[in-house]
């Protein structure tokens, strides 16, 4: 790492000699703000719940607010879901189900579903700015990556609601009933959209419960469904505390529990399931290994990282959080790795420069900090670049740590933030070791330019999703999902919708 | 006003090259227009376009093709009205039957939008070969592809057998309805006004007897659907497309062009339809350290 890197902490890029600032020197410029105009939104002052196609209060009264984690501020008071409210949005579920949704042809299904796939992408930057300003998530991937794929989410679904025979050849694909989805708080509206997507492509009408600090992307998506006229009681939304979720997938009226968030509350929702019919899917934690063999192509690989990581703030589950970087690269990766962390730039998730936004919550931000201040406690080293934090709101900066050893808690404990762990190994062997070394099993990076060699690790990788020479990529045709304790069942492709149906013989 | 109908080749609308027209009449007799008769010359043009066109629509994303194929369906619905009235009167069809065949149109355009990103995981397979190799098997588009529509269903039969291979990714020349010509120029309006790259699609209206086998025989042309062949060219025409090894698409057998049911969907929509405009790739990488 240059001295000057780090004393300009903005500016990554090197000047040509001939601007006079010595050779290889960073460029002394800072970015102008760039602020998304928050304009497209219009805040309510209160959300209700969203119950059998109407905005209701909840009942009691009951709210929570919903906060900007990047300033604090308040956006929004939500109604807080009882108990009440949840058996009546899963009696209006279960009597849309049984006398409309579930008796509509497919092809009829799947014009609701276009519909609401069109006014996504019509609303997309209005979308876009909420979510980033209820999560903290930038505003460049609230706006290029949660957005358009919530609406390809749609689309794809919607287009096989009329082909369900085709999915499952020989059967016939009945829906299951009500689904009980409960969803977190880092895509609030792209796991809405992959839960609910697959859900209502085959008939199935839903209960969802967004993340408690996370609710207005979920209540937004309540009105597109009005929009689209979407029959009342296909889609309800009843935010509200964990405790609400439990309620719901506990809930006798339901006949399909979907959750995606930590491996400890899928055990919890897992075991309310215990002795009923309710089908169940779970996509829990993440401790994935990225690895990285000697003759990867380094930049190529450093792009990756940073994308593996820092995406999100790193509040992703399958985050390549562990870095297995082959010991005879590893000085040069790292002087690399630690080279483009000066040019991330953290800060306003509004402004479409920021790289890193801010951390959902303040909880968040404190485990993140204690997770942290154990590795440098077991003896990792950390590095963290230069750079200033705004003075409100809950951020953290891009953090890397070296000399890992495999027992420290920083290896080990999923920390859903924008955290590095690097752990190095000798032989292809010894990488398959380190990279299995987790009850966690969700997704795995591999880089090199051999293929047979990428192919070999992909064998060896106890891991539903492998990027290959690339991370973090989604698409709605693809399957995704973890091994052991990262749960079961696959959202997303045409196994996304093995989740939701019934299969009968013909 | 008076409409003049004409070719659509390469994304603009020409007259013939040769400068002949042919009369259109309604199911009734009454003349309704003079049609376009295109030529020898005006089919190769059209091949050239969709030989050119062909690549930038293949190498589109599945979903990008699927997109621009229901917003099709979209502007039709726009256009609705205009084309209940000219099916209305190239079909003699009551008001109601005409609407319902639009209806049904549209949807068609959406069922198959919808395989657009889905075909190759139905078709498509990763197969577990006896040795450390890692063989899967993905479909591609053909190339360009001669449709000759059906005679009597002038939107809705040229409809459903225009979709199939334009959600492959393939690039066609369509030889209209000879005697029913109109809402097959109109359908070209519209998607010269979607998102549809021009020279995707190009539409040939004339004398079938006269283009058929100008078509069967062009070199250029990968694969034929015969559908709309009449009987009694079938034979040769099948024959000429041997010569280029072109892929024959035909009518289930059983079924003859007057008598099909356009109207059921079950007959009608079918990915069989797509996956005769597909080729089958298959790969072989090793696994190895």
């Amino acid at each position: 790492m240059s001295e000057s890197a780090k004393l300009r902490p903005w500016s990554g890029d090197r000047a040509p000699a001939d601007w006079g600032l010595g050779d290889g020197q960073a460029i002394p410029w800072e970015y102008a703000p760039a602020p998304e105009s928050r304009d497209i939104v219009t805040l309510k002052s209160r959300y209700g719940l969203f119950i059998d196609g109407r905005e209701v209060a909840a009942q009691g009264g009951a709210v929570f607010e919903s906060v900007n984690p990047a300033t604090e501020e308040v956006l929004a008071e939500v109604a807080k879901a009882s108990p009440a409210d949840v058996d009546k949005a899963i009696r209006a579920a279960g009597r849309a189900q049984k006398t409309r949704w579930g008796n509509l042809p497919g092809r009829e299904r799947a014009k609701y579903l276009f519909r609401i796939a069109r006014i996504l992408q019509e609303r997309a930057r209005e979308f876009a700015v909420l979510e980033s300003m209820d999560s903290g998530k930038p505003i460049k991937e609230s706006r290029d990556v949660d957005v358009p794929l919530v609406a390809a989410h749609f689309w794809y679904y919607a287009g096989w609601a009329d082909k369900l025979e085709y999915a499952f050849p020989g059967r016939v694909a009945k829906p299951l009933g009500v689904a009980a989805q409960v969803i977190p708080w880092n895509f609030p509206l792209l796991m809405l959209a992959w839960k609910i997507a697959p859900a209502l492509a085959a008939g199935n009408t839903v209960v969802l419960k967004p993340a408690s600090t996370t609710p207005l992307s979920a209540l937004l998506f309540a009105e597109v469904c009005r929009q689209a006229d979407l029959p009342p009681g296909v889609v309800n939304i009843v935010p509200g505390p964990a405790a609400i979720g439990m309620h719901l997938v506990s809930h006798p009226g339901v006949d399909k529990v979907a959750f995606t968030g930590s491996t400890e509350v899928g055990k919890l929702i897992h075991k309310a399931t215990a002795g009923t019919d309710k089908a169940i899917t779970l996509e829990l934690g993440g401790k994935a290994a990225n690895i990285v063999f000697e003759d990867a192509a380094l930049d190529q690989a450093v792009e990756g990282i940073v994308n593996g990581i820092y995406f999100n703030q790193g509040e992703v589950c399958c985050a390549g959080s562990r870095l297995l970087v082959q010991e005879s690269v590893q000085g040069p990766l790292i002087e690399k790795l630690k080279d483009r962390l000066s040019t991330i730039r953290v800060g306003d998730p509004l402004d479409k420069n920021t790289d890193v936004g801010a951390i959902n919550s303040k909880a968040q931000l404190e485990k993140i900090t204690e997770l942290v201040a154990s590795g440098v406690e077991e003896g990792a080293e950390i590095y963290q670049p230069a750079c200033d934090l705004p003075d409100r709101g809950w951020f953290f900066r891009p953090t890397l740590f070296t000399n890992v050893a495999q027992s420290h808690r920083i290896a080990k404990e999923e920390i859903f933030g924008p955290v590095l762990s690097v752990l190095t190994f000798r032989t292809p062997d010894e990488a398959v070791e380190k990279a299995n070394n987790t009850p966690y099993g969700l997704s795995a990076g591999i880089w090199t330019e051999k293929g047979s060699r990428i192919l070999w690790m992909v064998r060896q990788m106890r891991a539903g999703v492998v990027w290959a020479n690339t991370f973090n990529r989604f698409d709605p045709t693809s399957p995704f999902g973890g091994y052991k304790e990262s749960g079961f069942g696959r959202e997303g492709g045409m196994h996304g919708l093995h989740a939701y149906v019934r299969l009968e013989r013909r | 006003m008076r409409k003049t109908y004409k070719l659509y080749i390469g994304g603009e609308f020409p007259r013939s090259e040769s400068g002949r027209s042919y009369v259109v009449s309604a199911a009734d007799g009454t003349p309704l227009a003079n049609a376009v008769r295109g030529s020898r010359k005006d089919l190769r043009d059209a091949v050239r376009a969709a030989r050119k066109a062909f690549p930038g629509w293949a190498g589109r994303t599945a979903m990008n093709r699927g997109q621009i194929l229901y917003r099709v369906a979209e502007l039709m619905e726009g256009r609705r009205d205009q084309f209940v009235a000219e099916v209305r009167q190239a079909e003699g069809l009551k008001p109601d039957a005409a609407a319902n065949v639009v209806a049904r149109a549209i949807d068609r355009w959406v069922w198959y939008a919808g395989w657009a990103d889905k075909i190759a995981q139905v078709l498509g397979s990763s197969n577990p070969v006896a040795a450390d190799y890692f063989n899967f098997t993905i479909p591609e588009p053909s190339g360009v592809v001669g449709v000759v529509a059906p005679e009597p269903s002038s939107l809705l039969g040229l409809v459903s057998r225009l979709a199939p291979p334009l959600v492959a990714g393939n690039a066609v020349v369509v030889l209209t309805s000879e005697s029913r010509p109109l809402p097959a120029i109109t359908l070209t309006e519209v998607l010269a006004t979607s998102d549809v790259p021009g020279g995707v699609v190009n539409a040939l209206t004339g004398r079938k007897k006269e283009l058929v086998p100008v078509l069967a025989n062009h070199a250029d042309v990968d694969a034929i659907d015969v559908w709309g062949v009449p009987d009694e060219l079938r034979r040769d025409a099948e024959l000429a497309a041997a010569e280029s090894v072109k892929r024959v698409a035909r009518r289930p057998s059983g079924t003859t062009d007057a008598r099909f049911d356009w109207l059921d969907d079950a007959a009608s929509e079918r990915p069989e339809w797509i996956a005769a405009y597909l080729e089958m790739k298959t790969v072989w990488h090793p696994i190895g350290v």
